[in-house]
Parts: C-alpha cells; structure tokens; sequence
C-alpha cells in the first residue's frame, strides 16, 4: 500500500503515532473488571474533501443503522450541506440495490457472494471495476441473560453451543456449573429466546457457534435460527423485552440492546479467561481479525476471527460492510462517497461506542483509509 | 361509524326487507306501497321513462364501481397465483399438509402451510368464543337496557375501539397483557394442565407471548365489528313484536328471548363471522405478540407459533429472491381463500334466513 500521495503518507504517519499513543491509554484503562463502555476511538485524521453529490443515497443492513446515523451526522457537521440518506432494508436488499445502480453504497453483514452471481453483477454496475468490501462498522453481540439470584455468568462458546441447539435444559446442569465455579445455579430451566424474524445477528451468531462451538453446534449456519429450541420474538428489540420479561431466559442481541434494555450480558471465556461484553474486548477481536480479501477489498475472515481465543478479546462481533465501487462512480459520487467514508472512518467514530459499536482500532483503520484513498 | 357501515352492508338486505314484509304480509308482491320507514328512499316512479343526464352518469359510476371491485378481487387472485405457482412447483414438502417452513431457496425450498393455518384458524376461533358473548351482551344492553341518553354515547366508545389502531393493540398486548395475564395463565397450566387446551406450550408463561394472551387482544380487536352489527339489527326488531310479547305479560328478558334474539340471529351470527375474518387476517398485534416457534403446534393455548399473515410479515423484510417469497404468497393464498370461505358462509347463513323466524 504505498501511496505517491502525501497526504496519505502523513495520514499514516499520523495513524501510527495515535496508535501507539492509543496503545498507551489501552493499558491504562483495560483493567479487568473495570467498566468497558469506553473504548478509545481512534483518533487519526484525514483531509476530507467535502464536494461532490449533496445526497448520496445508500441501503442496506439494519444492524448497522445507528452507526451510519453516527456517521451522517459527522458527514454533516464536516460537510456542511452534504447528506446521506439511509434505507436499513435488510442486507439482501442492499446488495440488491446497489447491484442495480439505484443506491451509492449498500450496507450487508455479509460480503458479496461470489457463487450467488453477486460479485459479477457488482462489477458490471461498476463500469466493469471490482467492487470493494469495506467493513467499517463493528458491533458486539451480547448473550443476554435474566436469572434471579445470579448476577455474573460466564460461558463457553461451547456451552452457548449446547444451551442453543437444546443439549443443556436447565441452568443447574453440570456443563453450566463447570464454567461458574461458585456461583450458585437454581434448578430452573434455560428459556431460549431467539430472533424469529430473519437476521444478519442470527447468521453470525450460528457462524459463530460453528467457528468457536468445537463441534457443540451441529446444525447449519443461515438468517434462520436452527437451533430448534426456544422461542422466537420480533427483532432485536422483541428479543431484549423477551429476556427481560421472563426468568431463567438466554438470547443473543447486539450490544447497544443490552445496552439500552439494561439486561446482564454473560461474559465469554473462549479459552484464556472470560471477556466481558464491550467495546474493549470486541476492539481487540478484530485487531487480530484476518483480511482475506485482495488488496483493499477488506473481506475479513470471520471463522478465524471467531475461532480466536487472543487473551482479552471479546470474538462475538458482528461485522458489517459497505459496499462500493473501486472505480467507475461518476466524478461527483467518487468525491461524496469519499468524503462520507472517510469521516465515518475518522470523525464518525467518536459516537460510536454509544450508539452499541466498536470504535475502530488504529490498525484497521488504517487500512480502511488506504482503501478509501484509493477509490478513483 | 364508518367501519360499521361498511361491514353492516351484508346484513342490510336481509333486514330491510323484514319489517317491510311483517306490515304487509299478505298483499299482491308488486303493489306499490310507499314504505313510511323510507329505508331506500328510492323516489317515486312515473309511468313514462325519463332518463336525464344525471340518470346516465349516476348509473355509469355505480356500474363502474361495481365492476371494478370485482376486477380488484380477481385481479388479487391473479396476482397470488401467478406469483406461488412457480413457488409450489419447486416446494419438495407437502404444501397443504406439511408441517414445517423452510422458505430459503438455497438448499431447496421446503415449506408447508399446515401449521400456520392451523394457528391461524385456533387463535381467531378462540378469539371469537370469548368475543361472541360479550358483543351479544354489549348489543342488547345498548338496544333493550340502556336508556336512550346513555346509548348514544356508549356506542359511540364501543365504536371507538374499532378506531384504535392494530399496532397500538399489539403494543399493549404485548407490554401490558402479557405480564398481566402471566398469573392466570400460570395457574390454568398447573391446574388444568391435563386438559391439552392448558397443557404446557412452546412459550414461556411468565414472559406471556402465547396464543392465549393473543386471542384475548384479538378478541377485544373483534368486539367492536360484532357489536356495531348486532346493535343495528337487535334495533330493527319490529316494535309491533316487542309491544306484542309485551302486552302477553311477558318480562323483558321474555322480550328479549322471543323477539330480539330470534329476529337477529342470522345478523348476529354473520357479524360474528366477518369478525373471524378480521380475527383471521390481523396480522401487526399477532406479530407483536406472538413468539415464534420452532417445534410444531401442539393445540395448546400457551403455544407461541405464527399465524399465516404473521409469518410473511416477519419475513417481508427480506424478501429479496422471488422464489422465497413466492412461499409466502401462496400461504397468502391459503388465508385468502380462507376468510373467503368465512364470508361466503356469513353470507350463506344470512340468505338462509330472508324472513325472521
């Protein structure tokens, strides 16, 4: 990634030196137990060239909806008059749009689908260019818990594999008691709640239990849930009021649900102490995530990402991607959709961790950047 | 009002022209008698046809109209079976009598209706068994208890209900009844759990998303349709009737028994049935309310599951492969037949009652 650009090249400069002032602060504030809501956004700056297209127009996702507001609302304040405007229909129609040139940027949990013929159908809106996955918003997802009388619980990617598919019934069952020496259990049975609507969440919460599960978790992975225990509720929300309504429930949701529904989220153990749910832990998750994609097309390896078990990290991460053309914009769309990105990866992620995301960490962002530069 | 006056329509005809014939039963059926009641209004024919313009464009638009609910209703059907057949064609499951739903065309389609239409159907029955009594309750009090001064307004509340938007009940159903209904429903389960309606459900009790919490909302849903029907035609109860049991010293309920109720049956079984086929198609507060399953349905109130018009909401948000979503158009196609089977037997049980009993 060597640029002839200078700015670039004092972007970088300016990236490394914050990560190692960030690095820094990181092992000032990560001391266990301590309260992780606040981890470090990264602090590098990039020349933004406002211009270009006043409303760009984008699709996709929705659990990365409160991130992209973030990020509009940075976009603006840097921008002044520039907009964007964002529909969370699902990552399907994402794809789906910007494949069809009707949106400039698609939102997707998943990268495009080679075998699905997506890839191909990127390329020719392109103007015959690669389209580019770019993961720029990050977000926990948090095992949600409701048991009168216990208030600390940890679990194994494994256990959270058994309670899942059915294997593990009640909260006194010795797979449980293993992991939470100590804490007294009750004789109660574990209510599984799960999202019975179609999900991004699902999907990378099923990937993930295959990744990490070590062959706990036997049934496929999908926006469906297949664990065939439980009981489903209405989205996100519908998922948090269902855990907090009931007694002995479990259910997975994305952190800032937690956040907002105040519901006790079970620490992760994936085999070098347990994590608790945060944006610390989740930060140095994708720090070690792989890129398995060429060159600036940040298609992350999710399975090594899950498999991981880096002391301190947090791998239950949701990631999600924008999608957009290396080339073949028109020069107006190149210079907003630039400008947008490169806010959201610099001045957007200030308000990141409120809203229930992960900062960026410097390492990544980093990369993002590069890859923002180089679309022409 | 409005929503009373639509789906009192059905009942219209039938009534009309009761009275009509109990103040001239015996007389030749042409005979122009100008009815006093004045219940069409139509003006008085002269011998000679006169068409005026206003005749022509009147009856344009009326025709118009006509046909074009008509083309509508054909039109919707078109639309579902053109759009579920190539789904049914792919389906590898039993599509009437399969008990599972697997809409994802990666892999194969596989879907079958059975236990959504059977939760359709047990929860907008359930609904209507807890709703029939009180409307019936609610109509005749507003028709033959109430004084004239508090009817009015009493009707205008019980109307009100109509106007409350399904959202609004799914929020409090799920949010206030619920939690609400959590002891009861807990207690029917340990004490009546041997009979298979209480027996224990997919769904947990204390969080409350079962069929029973949803029946109840749905029932409420319906108590406005039933009684804004019953209440116009336990109305029309010919006064000559009442004053007659009257005069034989009857009571008021002896009134009631003989005269009202008789004579309104045929409305009020027919209101009943429009409100199953709102009951059958609710589908946001069911959404709301219900938690969804992934065992089959086992004809237990505190079951969670889906109903058919719940479950493509749930799964409209991503319809992004025509296939997949053909899956849910021809369950679409299931509830549409459905509550059209509801109405034309609504509509049966009031032509087989032209005259009161």
């Amino acid at each position: 990634m060597i640029s002839k650009r200078p700015a670039t090249v004092l972007g970088f400069i300016a990236a490394g030196a914050l990560a190692l002032t960030a690095c820094g602060s990181d092992n000032n504030t990560a001391t266990p137990g301590a309260n992780n809501t606040a981890a470090p956004a990264p602090t590098a700056t990039t020349p933004v060239e406002c211009g270009g297209k006043k409303s760009l127009v984008a699709e996709g996702s929705s659990a990365q909806k409160g991130a992209i507001e973030a990020f509009v609302a940075a976009y603006g304040a840097k921008c002044s008059g520039q907009q964007l405007a964002y529909t969370p229909s699902g990552s399907g129609a994402g794809v789906k749009q910007f494949n069809a040139g009707i949106v400039d940027i698609g939102g997707s949990d998943s990268p495009l689908n080679k075998d699905k013929g997506e890839v191909e159908a990127a390329a020719k809106r392109c103007q015959g260019n690669p389209a580019w996955n770019l993961p720029l918003v990050f977000g926990p997802v948090g095992i949600a818990y409701k048991l009168d009388g216990v208030t600390s619980l940890t679990v194994t990617p494994e256990l959270t594999a058994k309670i899942f598919s059915g294997a593990v019934t009640k909260w006194n069952d010795p797979a449980v008691a293993a992991v939470n020496s100590g804490a007294t259990l009750p004789d109660k049975a574990i209510t599984v709640i799960y999202r019975g609507d179609e999900s991004g969440t699902t999907d990378n919460f099923q990937k993930y239990l295959k990744a990490a599960g070590k062959g706990a978790w036997t049934k496929d992975a999908g926006k469906k849930f297949n664990g065939g225990v439980g009981q489903g509720a209405q989205g996100s929300a519908g998922v948090a009021d269902a855990i907090g309504a009931g007694d002995g429930t479990i259910g997975y949701i994305e952190w800032s649900y937690v956040q907002d529904k105040k519901l006790s989220a079970a620490k992760l153990d994936s085999g070098s102490g347990a994590v608790e749910l945060g944006a610390e832990g989740a930060a140095a998750a994708i720090k070690s995530a792989k890129v398995k994609g060429e060159g600036n097309d940040l298609v992350l390896d999710l399975d090594s990402l899950y498999a991981s078990n880096t002391a301190g990290a947090y791998p239950l991460v949701l990631a999600t991607y924008e999608i957009v053309c290396s080339k073949g914009y028109d020069a107006d769309t190149t210079k907003a959709v630039k400008a947008f990105l490169n806010v959201a990866a610099t001045d957007g992620q200030g308000a990141l961790a409120e809203a229930g995301y992960v900062p960026l960490p410097n390492e990544f962002q980093a990369k993002l950047l590069g890859a923002i530069k180089a679309i022409a | 009002m409005s929503d009373s006056d639509t789906v009192g329509r059905p009942g219209a005809p039938g009534l009309a022209r009761g009275p009509r014939g109990g103040a001239a039963p015996d007389t030749a059926p042409e005979a122009p008698i100008s009815t006093p009641q004045g219940s069409g209004g139509s003006p008085v024919q002269p011998p000679k046809v006169i068409t005026r313009p206003g005749d022509k464009i009147f009856k344009a638009l009326t025709v118009g109209s006509g046909v074009f609910v008509v083309a509508m209703i054909a039109l919707i059907g078109i639309f579902l079976l053109i759009q579920a057949i190539p789904s049914l064609a792919d389906n590898q499951a039993n599509f009437l009598f399969g008990r599972d739903w697997d809409a994802d065309p990666q892999g194969g389609l596989a879907f079958g209706v059975l236990d959504l239409l059977l939760v359709t159907v047990f929860s907008a029955v359930f609904a209507l068994i807890i709703a029939m009594p009180i409307s019936l309750g609610i109509a005749l009090f507003l028709t033959q208890y109430a004084p004239r001064r508090l009817a009015r307004p009493f009707a205008y509340l019980v109307d009100l209900l109509a106007a409350v938007p399904s959202i609004i009940y799914g929020l409090w159903g799920a949010y206030v009844l619920a939690p609400a209904l959590s002891p009861i429903s807990t207690w029917l389960n340990e004490h009546l759990g041997f009979i298979p309606l209480f027996a224990t459900g997919t769904s947990n009790l204390a969080i409350g998303q079962t069929i029973f919490t949803a029946g109840i909302v749905l029932a409420v849903m319906l108590l406005p349709i039933i009684t804004a029907i019953s209440r116009e035609v336990f109305d029309r109860t010919p006064p000559m009737q009442i004053e007659g049991a009257l005069a034989l010293g009857a009571t008021k309920w002896e009134v009631v028994r003989t005269t009202v109720l008789p004579f309104g049956r045929a409305g009020y079984i027919s209101a009943s049935m429009l409100g199953l086929g709102r009951a059958l198609g609710e589908t946001i507060a069911v959404l709301i309310i219900l938690s969804s399953t992934t065992s089959h349905f086992g004809f237990s109130l505190f079951d969670g599951g889906d109903t058919i018009a719940s479950k493509i909401a749930r799964a409209a948000q991503e319809f992004n492969d025509p296939r997949g979503a053909g899956a849910y158009i021809a369950a679409g196609l299931v509830l549409f037949v459905l509550t059209f089977v509801v109405n034309a037997f609504a509509r049966s049980i009031i032509s087989g009652h032209k005259e009161y009993e």
